[in-house]
């Protein structure tokens, strides 16, 4: 096994190649300093190609009438208040701004008849607002970045597994990493650090989301002191597929219902006129997803666990046009003709609003010279994120994080790292590899399973404390997980590095969805289905001295009395 | 095919170790509408967590687990187990110098991408950008490319020769950004050039393996070399001529 490690330096180290740690990059180099991208998986792969329907920005193309303070008003209602009021000033300001300058680097969107850029409507957006290139929106963000960062001459190392941060005194030092391709040890020595790894929605065994979603930054920087916030709020979308069990979770655009899709149960009921009689399929996700889940649990579902999405009466030629990708997916995975037949779904884990707690105008967390940007952050969305405002956040908020970690970078030194420090996280690597270790993916099964089962859309305290009491026995037995052979792409060994990350996301989100005893946005409790007023507040996940997790209750900034103006009142 | 089972055969190999590559036989469960992704998966959480894979999104989105699967150049996550029989062997891609069973270095992308002079836009245009509606189509069949490289392991002239030949993958990836609508250079002499265009012979193998249907030869190539070799370069006569010819194909 290694013992002994290449050390490479940086100003700036960003950990994380999805938008926002692409954008992040490209700032640093804008700034002049030395930047280098890490990534888990290859360059250009990352979760954020997942995206389909668009990016949020008021440039009111279509609607005239929209601009910033609409597009503020909709983030502070959907994330039923308790978004910071700042970040989503900034979010409304420049997202206008970052989808022009993705167009100045070579992306293209669809475009209006007078060819401006064409924007589309989603659920819970006042005006039509979502700039995109049909629906792979993602994809052309993220190979633009992509293309950037090639030209640019940055320098990346993918397929390169950050295990842990070092810290030494107030700040990080360095970082280590696996390169999962040669099984070299690597650390990272860096003046600012950037974090904007994605979240943690593979710990739910029913989720849309990437192999790599599996929560790593949020590990290393729990571990490294950094404070987290808003754990508890994880996004439900209302419709993923549900069978064949391969593709179970894998996502079904909120485009489906937006060009007319109804939802049915299987006793041919159109019930989202009983959930939502004005809005219908068409309101905010979570509405929508505790639909389908109630329909599923008192009986009316499908053999498969799923309710009926139907999309038929708009007959073969309106479907293949307005819904290629969907077609193809479904006529390739499940061998379902939508044109013909019903599609079964059931709401899938989608994101995650919690995250590392940071500064809105700077994107700095607890330690000064660590940043965060993108799904890994969190303030911005609140109890709730709106569609397409997750592709404007990673581009507005990565652009910050990147200058403000350069503006850090410029003004300080390299930190000493005490070499004992990087011997033992590398000692922690090694200390996997053994003949009798248990197979992680035994106990990733079994934590997935939990979190779907007793932390999932609608949650209770008996539910939650079973979770707590499960998460508590894996993490016992994660002290004898291990694996055979050797480093280089081991997935045994990535296994049990994210089963440690993961569990720091599951204790925290169970913890927090226990303390939240009232039911606001995402988080729904059937013990406490109202919403309290005393819970326009935050809940702070910290690492505590004597080692274990604690958490603090504050409550959301206030805005200033104008942008109060911005915002319908909240009614209890 | 509820409670069978499949033969799986997968190549594996560390070359740092090992001189050839060797089988190994598995059984796998089978799950109705199963695709091989799960099936090698399966193997890999239940029997050996040290067999090497690379997948991310699971969804055909963003092209990390191509494979050749019983020989043909595919996406794993895409590809359902019942439309190739249970019997099915999966070895990495052959036009990529491996580095551990099905997974390979496809790093030489990057240092052909960085070759590509990227996007450059016309100067002095008044911001916002106005671009008709139809022009961006021609791009965007292009922008579909998810950058798995099957084309590339389907080549032969990458596969099976030492030639500049950049590879259709980057043939599309110039073509997007020279018929972007906005776009103020040609990149076909330089293909041609520098990134042997010249040896595509047109034997369209790449189009047929394409998981996202991207025309790769008719579409990119064939307008490429037809721009790099037609010394009187007309740039409407062309446009009207790639017109036709996408007209052509989508029928």
């Amino acid at each position: 096994m290694p013992e002994d490690y290449e050390t490479i330096e940086s100003d700036v180290l960003v950990i994380g190649a999805g938008g926002a740690g692409l954008r992040a990059a490209v700032a640093v180099n804008d700034s002049g300093q030395k930047v280098i991208v890490v990534s888990k998986s290859l360059l250009g792969k990352a979760h954020t190609v997942m995206a389909e329907g668009g990016m949020a920005a008021s440039l009111g193309n279509v609607d005239p009438k929209d601009n910033w303070t609409v597009h503020y008003g909709d983030i502070i209602e959907e994330g039923v208040y308790i978004s910071s009021w700042k970040m989503a000033e900034i979010l409304a300001k420049e997202a206008p701004s970052r989808v022009l300058e993705l167009e100045s680097y070579g992306a293209l969107f669809d475009r209006t008849p007078d060819g401006r850029i064409m924007q589309r409507a989603f659920g819970a957006h006042t005006y039509r607002r979502l700039a995109h290139l049909g629906d792979r929106t993602g994809l052309e963000i993220i190979k633009t970045m992509e293309h950037q960062v090639i030209h640019r001459d940055i320098a990346f190392y993918d397929e390169m597994y950050i295990t842990n941060l070092i810290k030494e005194g107030d700040r990080i030092v360095g970082a280590i990493g696996i390169k999962m391709n040669t099984g070299k040890i690597f650390l990272f020595k860096a003046k600012a650090f950037v974090i904007a790894t994605g979240g943690s929605g593979r710990v739910y065994k029913i989720t849309s989301n990437s192999w790599e979603s599996t929560g790593d930054g949020i590990g290393m920087a729990y571990r490294a002191g950094v404070k987290l916030r808003d754990m508890e709020m994880i996004q439900f979308h209302p419709t993923g597929m549900v069978y064949p069990p391969g593709v179970r979770g894998l996502l079904v655009t909120e485009g489906v219902r937006g060009e007319g899709g109804i939802l049915l149960n299987t006793k041919g009921e159109r019930y989202m006129l009983r959930y939502s009689p004005e809005k219908k399929e068409l309101d905010a996700r979570d509405v929508v997803a505790r639909a389908n889940y109630r329909e599923i649990l008192e009986g009316r579902g499908t053999e498969h666990g799923g309710v009926y999405l139907d999309i038929t009466h708009k007959g073969p030629d309106f479907i293949k046009h307005k819904l290629p990708a969907m077609y193809q997916q479904f006529m390739e995975f499940a061998g379902v003709d939508i044109t013909k037949e019903k599609m079964e779904v059931a709401p899938t884990v989608h994101y995650m609003m919690g995250g590392i707690e940071v500064e809105p105008q700077t994107e700095r967390s607890n330690v000064e010279n660590l940043f965060a940007a993108g799904e890994v952050a969190s303030g911005l969305h609140g109890a709730n994120r709106l569609g397409g405002n997750s592709l404007s956040d990673i581009l507005v908020f990565g652009k910050i994080a990147g200058e403000n970690a350069a503006e850090f970078a410029k003004k300080s030194e390299f930190g000493k790292i005490t070499p004992a420090k990087v011997k033992n996280e590398i000692q922690y690597i090694n200390s996997f590899f053994r003949e009798d270790g248990k197979n992680p993916y035994d106990l990733i099964d079994r934590l997935t399973s939990c979190m779907s089962e007793n932390v999932g859309i609608v949650r209770d305290a008996e539910h939650l404390k079973k979770a707590l009491e499960i998460i508590s026995e894996l993490k016992k037995e994660f002290s004898g997980v291990g694996t055979k052979g050797l480093i280089k792409y081991n997935h045994g060994l990535l296994g049990c590095l994210e089963l440690s990350n993961m569990l720091v996301s599951c204790e925290a989100i169970t913890t927090c969805a226990l303390m939240r005893e009232e039911s606001r946005g995402a988080h729904t409790r059937s013990d406490f289905p109202k919403k309290d007023k005393n819970w326009i507040r935050n809940i702070i996940t910290v690492l505590g001295e004597d080692g274990k997790m604690k958490f603090e209750v504050k409550p959301v900034d206030e805005m200033p009395g104008e942008y109060k103006n911005y915002v319908k009142p909240e009614v209890y | 095919m509820a409670d069978k089972e499949i033969d799986l055969k997968i190549m594996r190999q560390d070359p740092e170790t090992e001189k050839v590559p060797r089988a190994e036989n598995h059984k796998v469960p089978y799950v109705d509408g199963m695709v091989v992704l799960d099936a090698v998966r399966y193997v890999q959480e239940h029997t050996d967590p040290t067999l090497a894979i690379r997948w991310n999104c699971k969804a055909a989105k963003c092209g990390s687990c191509s494979a050749e699967i019983n020989g043909m150049p595919k996406l794993m996550c895409k590809t359902r187990v019942d439309t190739i029989g249970d019997k099915i062997t999966v070895a990495p891609m052959a036009a990529f110098p491996l580095i551990k069973d099905l997974v390979t270095d496809v790093s030489k992308n990057w240092e052909i991408t960085r070759k590509i002079p990227m996007f450059t836009p016309k100067e002095n245009m008044e911001v916002p950008w106005r671009i008709n509606p139809k022009d961006v189509e021609r791009s965007k069949e292009f922008k579909k490319c998810i950058e798995c490289g099957l084309c590339m392991d389907v080549c032969h002239v990458v596969r099976e020769h030492y030639t500049p030949y950049f590879g259709p993958m980057h043939i599309v990836k110039a073509a997007s950004w020279d018929m972007h609508p906005l776009d103020s250079i040609d990149r076909s002499k330089y293909l041609n050039k520098e990134g042997g265009l010249g040896y595509c012979n047109i034997t369209k193998c790449c189009t047929e393996v394409c998981p996202e249907h991207i025309h790769i030869t008719d579409n990119a190539i064939i307008p490429e070399k037809e721009r790099a070799v037609d010394r009187q370069y007309d740039p409407i006569a062309m446009l009207i001529k790639g017109i036709r010819k996408k007209e052509k194909v989508m029928k």
